[in-house]
């Protein structure tokens, strides 16, 4: 067993999760049985291959042109009204499962 | 209705034999009588199509030239932000949500006349290879309702296989689009990583992430394709390369095209009919003067676990954004800003969804991220210099879409790993980030639709689409 129930408290915690005994008894054994099949990944020799994060750096650009120069075309003047104007409060508030109508609301964070 | 394609709908209201509403309405009278056996729909916008349709209608009345979709009705994934209308991404944590702007690609189909219908049932944020994830309901593939459509652009697939809209967009990140066509008998484009703006699609892995078209020909996805394409300063993945008139460019002559085939996407596990359907395929477009040559993806084999690190450890960032502050669910009786994060994630998201994040902060996390993430992303390196060689070779790659046709629901559900092998052949296009259509070619003794599958080089539609174009006029 790679990953231990400990590991799983450990990584619900980093992600944000409570998960239920359950959910973590069932977490252990997907989490070993899919990163057992990931294992497999050892078998090729990469030590000298660069990684690929992203597609278009490879690919979108103009390859005579070197860094971010390459991506010259994407960037633009940061501009106070950008290509879309701000939301106004409202709209931007109207998924809040709360607020008061200008902030969004959490339980309190500070104690006094 | 039943064999309505795009220009067939936009000419018949141009030339005033119907009007936009009237056929919207039909769509939603068909919607009404068949979706509760199939589970294509989330959410019906109905004010917001009759309200595009009265608009092409007046320009109709006027005797105005239509824009190419006008009046066609179209269904939108709901991982697609859709202004004023419920985009909830499959998931019970955006269940309320109402968008405050357009995904880029709904826009353009818009400004192009499509009238979309509504929102269409997917796997919970695109997770899924079968949209038995979504938290809503599952869909029954329309061909046989005991199967499952696919996944996760199932929704989608299948209100375009049973005619409850003309065309549709899915997205792809492992092979969403182009599984989903395969198993519900349609055409299903995955366009280049770039090539369509992902402005307003719910990210599930970033690097991964495609919008694309399921139609019912050849024809429509290169319609569609053409509306959504090119460059938006919204995305700055979004490529600047210019866009060509894939309409026109299906007519171009396939003879003398040079057509790739891998062992290693014939190999153990691959079901014989499916086989024996790909391989008639291919002999078809070898009658049609393609040449078939051999060609190698000698690191096919460790596509799927690349991806698993990819995607997941992609995903587990893009989903921290959900955390019940500004959208979406909270949780009611948390005391604390934290507790709160936790139970609203744990109520809001479902099993694959938490396994995902799971994975991917595993993979990412300290001690491992040099094992798993950085190694995931060497290997996805050899994954694409494989097509880069195979392309020197061959101008289109031709394989199955899928090992096998449709399963039956419930069949893989508990096995999260046997799952994921249903994207064996898709996935690594996704990786390399290289166009891929799947076309129907043919079916199973129990007549279920057999998908072919065509790869194609970067920025490269216009060969795939022209080639899926020829064997699909040939069949």
């Amino acid at each position: 067993m790679k990953v231990t129930e400990k590991d799983v408290n450990y990584v619900a915690d980093l992600a944000n999760l409570e998960l239920t005994a359950e959910e973590r008894t069932r977490m252990v054994r997907d989490l070993n049985s899919i990163l057992g099949y990931i294992d497999r990944l050892n078998e090729l020799d990469t030590a000298n291959v660069p990684p690929m994060a992203q597609v278009s750096d490879r690919y979108s650009v103009d390859q005579s042109k070197q860094g971010s120069e390459r991506f010259a075309y994407a960037s633009r003047e940061d501009v106070h009204e950008g290509l879309r104007k701000s939301l106004p409060h409202e709209m931007a508030l109207q998924n809040a499962p709360e607020s008061d109508g200008t902030f969004f609301k959490v339980p309190k964070v500070i104690e006094r | 209705m039943n064999s309505l394609t795009i220009d067939a709908a936009r000419s018949a209201i141009q030339e005033r034999r119907t009007t936009a509403a009237l056929l919207a309405e039909a769509f939603y009278d068909r919607i009404e009588k068949d979706d509760p056996q199939i589970g294509a729909y989330l959410t019906l916008s109905k004010e917001r199509a009759l309200a595009k349709a009265e608009e092409v209608d007046a320009l109709a009345a006027k005797g105005e030239k239509l824009p190419p979709l006008g009046g066609v009705p179209v269904a939108i994934k709901d991982v697609m932000v859709t202004r004023g209308v419920r985009s909830t991404a499959g998931s019970k944590i955006l269940g309320n949500y109402i968008p405050p702007y357009d995904c880029t690609a709904v826009a353009r189909m818009e400004a192009a006349g499509a009238v979309v219908l509504g929102k269409t049932n997917c796997d919970e944020f695109a997770m899924g290879s079968s949209n038995e994830n979504s938290a809503w309901r599952p869909v029954h593939n329309p061909r046989d309702l005991s199967r499952v459509p696919g996944g996760s652009s199932g929704g989608s697939a299948a209100a375009v296989a049973a005619d409850m809209a003309v065309a549709a967009l899915g997205s792809d990140t492992g092979g969403s689009i182009r599984q989903p066509a395969s198993f519900c008998g349609v055409v299903g484009l995955m366009p280049t990583y770039g090539r369509v703006s992902r402005y307003g699609l719910i990210a599930f892995a970033s690097s991964l992430d495609h919008i694309g078209p399921l139609t019912k020909t050849v024809k429509d996805a290169a319609l569609v394709l053409r509306t959504i394409a090119g460059r938006d300063p919204m995305d700055s993945t979004s490529a600047e390369v210019p866009v060509p008139d894939y309409v026109a460019e299906l007519e171009k002559p396939v003879r003398g095209l040079k057509l790739g085939v891998a062992k290693e996407y014939f190999g153990e596990g691959l079901d014989a009919e499916v086989r024996s359907s790909v391989e008639a395929a291919i002999q078809k477009l070898a009658s049609l003067g393609c040449e078939v040559v051999p060609v190698s993806l000698p690191h096919t084999a460790y596509a799927i676990p690349t991806y698993y690190i990819v995607a997941t450890a992609e995903a587990s960032a893009n989903l921290a954004r959900f955390d019940g502050v500004r959208y979406g669910h909270r949780a009611g009786d948390a005391r604390t800003l934290s507790e709160m994060y936790r139970r609203s994630r744990d109520e809001g998201f479902g099993a694959e969804v938490k396994r995902r994040i799971m994975l991917g902060t595993y993979a990412l996390s300290a001690g491992y991220y040099d094992a798993y993430y950085l190694k995931a992303q060497r290997v996805r390196t050899l994954l694409t210099r494989d097509f880069e060689e195979a392309f020197k070779k061959a101008d289109a790659i031709v394989t199955p879409t899928s090992p096998t046709a449709a399963f039956k629901l419930g069949d893989k559900v508990d096995d999260p790993l046997a799952m994921y092998l249903a994207d064996i052949y898709t996935v690594t296009a996704d990786l390399a980030g290289i166009p891929g259509i799947s076309i129907p070619c043919g079916q199973t003794r129990e007549k279920l639709p057999i998908g072919l599958q065509i790869l194609g080089r970067h920025f490269d539609e216009a060969t795939i689409l022209r080639v899926a174009h020829a064997y699909e006029q040939a069949s």
